[in-house]
């Protein structure tokens, strides 16, 4: 793999990754810990023939990236938790109407305002969540700087996939950071792009929403002789608005299986001084995500050099969930340790896939990142 | 011979939601004429709405269609009109979509002058839902959440556009659909952000309750609050009190047009991004 080095910042390289991955439209509104996405891109897309704009409100920023998406092109947006809560409801209408875009959140201590310039992982419940309704978010987290790049070129590529929003979570820590990481060339990733479906037949034989049990509609660019509708509503083939009984309940199992019938398409993993772990006595799993992991990392480090066993599971696509491999690791592993920068947000999806309540976690909420050392404290304590 | 309207509907669709004797069909057949009269092609033209009533209008057009959130027609717009920037874009909404929880949407597309038409159907009331205040309600009047009546102070749509920055600016009602028709035209014809305030009747929600008992009671309700502006400029400032001009309210062709000033950033800049360096990294730290 051919490889460059760029020295930058995670959320700096989230926009780079965007560019780089062919999108040509950004709209979003100022919100720390997340402005420098639109700083970024604002002087990048005029470059490539692209337009960024900065919107009246956060629900704006979402409205104009779901009608350019719905228009053809690749588009993104970046806000933090309370700009999401207020991009949810038409993040259900691109859900619904099956609008592919990609939304980077770089969290920010909450609820409500919070700690604005802050770390925090708590929009993990959100993300899988944000609108109402029945559907499955694709998220995906980035736990170094290099993944910024890497998860945003890959959130683009399965938003157009399974036709719907991705969510790239950052958090404030790695948003922020600033160092080298190591990236894909851009001829790499164009060659990696995967554009979304359409269909080139006679527009009477079009039906954009008539398509497998698990796959995802097939929306065709506007203005190009295929005429059809948009809607939030329950719709039929073609888009309109339906009641009918069948027509709704296949079209909301299929919002369902598209993502959970191709798990593995989406699904992305790290396992960290794992290799050696046999599910012998006193060895130790801890589970962490986004910036926290590297704290795992040199906290692991640590307990081998002081004979403790110890490795990292580290999930990227945290919704779905890898809730098979999770059942695997911990039914090998006793002593499990989850590490999260909120209080058991993902701790409960970790204890469903698992069907175990005796998970230790170190949780903390004061907008403060862990170190390594409290981790190696808090394996020592409780194993 | 008598116009036929088959072409741009989507027949299948009929019929309408819509009341019978409601106003927004007249709305409709004025819009469908005006697009045959420039001669637009369905392709090149996508129709935004919102919800309520005159959300419905976007799938009765046979058009690229997108039936939005409530309120957010312009902001969707902008993003397709922004992409496409040859393209038509026109927004439909009702009175509760673009003036209150759409509020801050259409007086920021009003602001940026970006080249959509904006259909603002005023009907005074929230129809679809069964008459709650709108702020367009006029003071006094029953509403199903201001029984004793409605004690709100009501925004005037195109003071609003006007003062916000609309570039074209004009109102009709349905009671002169050749009118609306030929103002439809121009606002189409007119780069820039265009306002059109189309007043509508609601007789089932509004007039009912209002000794406004038919469609006929309600229409003539609306031409009596409404006045030309050749008219309306004659009238001392107390006549004018309570009547609302119509016409072309405000044509400003010299304005600068969003997706204009946005080709011009792009040109200053083209092709200076072949291929991202650390230098443009290090430039920007």
């Amino acid at each position: 793999m051919a490889t460059r080095e760029v020295i930058s910042t995670g959320n700096e390289l989230s926009a780079l990754a965007a560019v780089d991955a062919g999108c040509k439209f950004f709209g979003g509104y100022p919100l720390t810990p997340s402005s420098e996405v639109m700083h970024v891109i604002s002087d990048l897309l005029p470059k490539v023939g692209g337009t960024a704009i900065q919107m009246e409100d956060e629900i704006a920023g979402i409205c104009c990236v779901i009608g350019a998406a719905m228009s053809g092109v690749r588009a993104l947006t970046a806000t933090s938790g309370p700009g999401v809560s207020l991009k949810a409801e038409n993040l259900g209408l691109a859900q619904m109407a099956e609008v592919p875009l990609v939304l980077v959140n770089v969290m920010r201590g909450g609820p409500s305002t919070g700690l604005p310039t802050r770390v925090s992982q708590g929009d993990i419940k959100q993300a899988s969540n944000p609108s109402h309704g029945d559907y499955r978010s694709i998220t995906l987290c980035a736990g170094n700087l290099a993944e910024c790049y890497t998860e945003t070129v890959r959130a683009f590529n399965l938003a157009d996939r399974f036709m719907q929003p991705v969510i790239v979570l950052l958090d404030e820590t790695i948003g922020h950071m600033h160092g080298k990481a190591e990236l894909p060339t851009v001829e790499e990733v164009e060659a990696g792009i995967v554009p979304r479906k359409t269909f080139d037949g006679p527009a009477d034989e079009y039906f954009p929403y008539e398509c497998e049990a698990t796959e995802p509609a097939v929306l065709n660019p506007m203005f190009e002789g295929y005429r059809y509708h948009y809607t939030g509503l329950h719709h039929d083939k073609n888009g309109f608005p339906t009641e009918e009984i069948e027509t709704c309940r296949k079209l909301i199992q299929r919002l369902e299986d598209k993502v959970m019938a191709h798990q593995d398409e989406i699904e992305s993993n790290e396992e960290f001084m794992c290799d050696d772990l046999t599910g012998e006595e006193g060895e130790v799993l801890i589970i962490a995500y986004g910036s926290v992991s590297l704290a795992a990392k040199e906290a692991i480090r640590h307990l081998r050099a002081n004979g403790i066993k110890a490795g990292l599971f580290r999930p990227i696509t945290l919704w779905p969930s890898p809730a098979t491999r999770i059942k695997e690791m911990t039914d090998k592993i006793k002593n499990v340790l989850v590490v999260e920068l909120n209080i058991r947000q993902y701790t409960e999806e970790i204890e469903r896939a698992s069907g175990r309540l005796d998970l230790e976690g170190l949780y903390k909420v004061n907008g403060r990142a862990i170190s390594p050392h409290e981790i190696v404290t808090k394996v020592k304590e409780v194993f | 011979m008598a116009f036929n309207y088959d072409k741009y509907l989507r027949l299948e669709k009929m019929p309408t939601l819509w009341c019978w004797g409601c106003g927004d069909g007249v709305i409709l057949k004025s819009f469908i004429r005006a697009v045959d009269k420039l001669g637009i092609k369905q392709d090149d033209m996508c129709v935004v709405s919102g919800i309520g009533c005159s959300g419905r209008f976007s799938s009765y057009v046979d058009f690229n269609t997108v039936h939005t959130t409530h309120g957010r027609t312009v902001a969707y717009a902008t993003g397709i009109k922004l992409a496409n920037p040859d393209k038509y874009v026109v927004c439909v909404a009702g009175d509760g979509d673009a003036l209150a929880i759409g509020g801050n949407h259409t007086i920021h597309g009003c602001r940026r002058n970006i080249d959509i038409t904006m259909i603002i159907i005023n009907n005074f009331i929230y129809g679809l839902t069964n008459s709650q205040t709108s702020p367009t309600t006029p003071k006094g009047m029953w509403t199903v959440s201001q029984k004793a009546g409605n004690i709100d102070p009501t925004f005037d749509t195109c003071e609003l556009a006007i003062a916000s920055g609309a570039s074209f600016v004009a109102r009709e009602s349905v009671t002169s659909p050749k009118k609306l028709e030929k103002v439809l035209v121009q606002a189409m014809q007119h780069k820039g952000f265009a306002l059109v305030e189309a007043l509508s009747n609601c007789h089932i929600n509004l007039g009912r309750k209002n000794k406004m008992n038919s469609a006929m009671a309600n229409l003539d309700w609306i031409d009596s609050i409404t006045v030309s502006k050749k008219k309306y400029d004659t009238l001392s400032p107390e006549e004018q009190l309570n009547l609302l001009p119509t016409g072309i309210l405000k044509q400003d062709t010299e304005a600068d047009e969003y997706c204009d000033m946005y080709a011009e950033i792009r040109k200053v800049h083209q092709g200076e991004r072949a291929k991202i360096t650390q230098d443009d990294f290090e430039k920007k730290i």
